[in-house]
């Protein structure tokens, strides 16, 4: 008997790229395109009505030594500051020309929550049509692990290593889907790896909205989070059934209104009007952090384990919902 | 079942030329099939098709992608870029794939 795959078969990103083996980040580009490929499909009835503008970054790097392209899709490469303003630049041209179809804009966390955030708010407050995909591996890793607005508490990196004086990364993680939903746009939403159907589902969402749209995927990195190859999307999972990534969409900057997805992982979910208001985790978060040698350090400091949770849980607070997080002995 | 890459890579090898192009252009899409990155692996996943459920994980999460499906929807693993990393074992449910040490 012949079986169908759950998503097309078409694909727009080749093997033979120089991605490191096992990157998180890979595998939500290859997800990424073949959903917004769908979409297109269904909005356009054509599937390559999409072109790309990428921001420097691991994925830029990986995919465009030249003179090989591991994309299968008009895609420009521009500085890693400027991917929005590029991707609304070709939706203007496109507007203008009667193109039928969508922009995709790529960004890291350092190319979205750092350097690149003044193009994309830019690019979100005039309302072009474009969707914004920010893979979020916490760090700058192509450059060698320095550490960006968006490394989580505690974390190692290179410019924040732990030591006497020091556990780490001291700032909480910036939440760009959060900053993006407040320029009141259609969709912005985060996603996983660890949960491919619902990044594939809400790919597609954002890709057939009208007006921008912004998603900030968790992808795990090997290298940088000195993690066991294989391990990559049981981490990213970890991360959701823990409670250090939510996911949540957020329509036309409605905060009051924010969907959260479950988390799976034997967390209790309690709703109050349709609207989730408290979540039980099970798993504590050192399930999560116990795999990665970027937190192996707070192991030796319970205190900051401490902090990472009361920071976890103000984070679930601005999303409204109280968040329950079991320590490991209970 | 045919690599989905074929007709890139054929076209790369006629094609792929090292000189500059105007504005370093890439002109050929998916030419990154030229590079095979089978040989950065130390382990090399072995499928077992009478434990597979065809529940298309294994598809759906391989990074490169070197994984495709034949005719019947079971995974067909592309040796010339598998990395190696082992994802697609740990996520199978029914334990079907099984990394092995490759010894050359």
């Amino acid at each position: 008997a012949v079986r169908k795959p759950p998503i097309t078969t078409r694909e727009y990103w080749a093997p033979g790229h120089a991605a490191c083996a096992g990157c998180g980040c890979a595998i939500a580009l290859k997800l990424a395109t073949k959903a917004f490929s769908e979409a297109m499909e269904e909005k356009y009835g054509d599937p390559n009505a999409f072109a790309i503008a990428q921001a420097t970054g691991c994925m830029e790097v990986v995919s465009a030594v030249f003179p090989y392209t591991a994309w299968k899709v008009p895609w420009i490469h521009v500085a890693f500051e400027n991917a929005a303003a590029a991707a609304s630049g070709v939706e203007a041209a496109w507007k203008k020309l009667g193109i039928k179809g969508k922009i995709l804009a790529i960004g890291g966390d350092g190319g979205t929550a750092d350097i690149g955030l003044q193009a994309l708010s830019g690019m979100l407050e005039r309302g072009h049509n474009v969707v914004y995909l920010m893979y979020d591996n916490e760090a700058y890793m192509n450059t060698g692990i320095q550490r960006s607005s968006s490394t989580p508490y505690g974390a190692w990196t290179t410019t924040s290593p732990p030591g006497k004086y020091s556990i780490g990364e001291d700032r909480p993680k910036k939440w760009v889907a959060l900053i993006a939903a407040a320029h009141q746009i259609p969709y912005a939403a985060t996603a996983s790896i660890g949960n491919p159907f619902d990044l594939v589902k809400k790919v597609k969402k954002a890709a057939k909205v009208d007006g921008p749209a912004f998603i900030q995927v968790h992808c795990t990195c090997p290298t940088g989070w000195r993690t066991p190859l294989e391990k990559g999307v049981e981490i990213a999972r970890l991360a959701i059934e823990t409670g250090m990534w939510p996911l949540f969409e957020i329509e036309n900057g409605d905060i009051w209104n924010i969907k959260i997805q479950p988390p799976g992982g034997g967390a209790k979910v309690y709703k109050e009007g349709g609207r989730v208001v408290r979540i039980e985790f099970k798993k504590p978060i050192e399930e999560y952090l116990k795999y990665q040698g970027r937190f192996k350090h707070l192991f030796k400091r319970p205190e900051a384990i401490e902090e990472l949770r009361n920071q976890i849980k103000a984070m679930w607070k601005v999303l409204g919902v109280e968040a329950i997080l079991p320590r490991p002995e209970e | 079942a045919e690599s989905p890459f074929k007709a890139d890579i054929e076209r790369a090898q006629k094609e792929l030329t090292e000189k500059m192009t105007p504005g370093a252009i890439a002109y050929i899409p998916g030419s990154s099939v030229i590079n095979k990155t089978g040989s950065w692996r130390v382990f090399k996943p072995e499928f077992h098709k009478d434990k597979c459920v065809r529940c298309f994980l294994c598809y759906i999460y391989c990074p490169e992608p070197a994984i495709y499906l034949d005719e019947e929807g079971y995974p067909v693993f592309d040796y010339d870029y598998c990395k190696g990393c082992g994802i697609c074992a740990n996520e199978c449910p029914t334990k079907a794939i099984e990394m092995v040490r490759e010894v050359k």
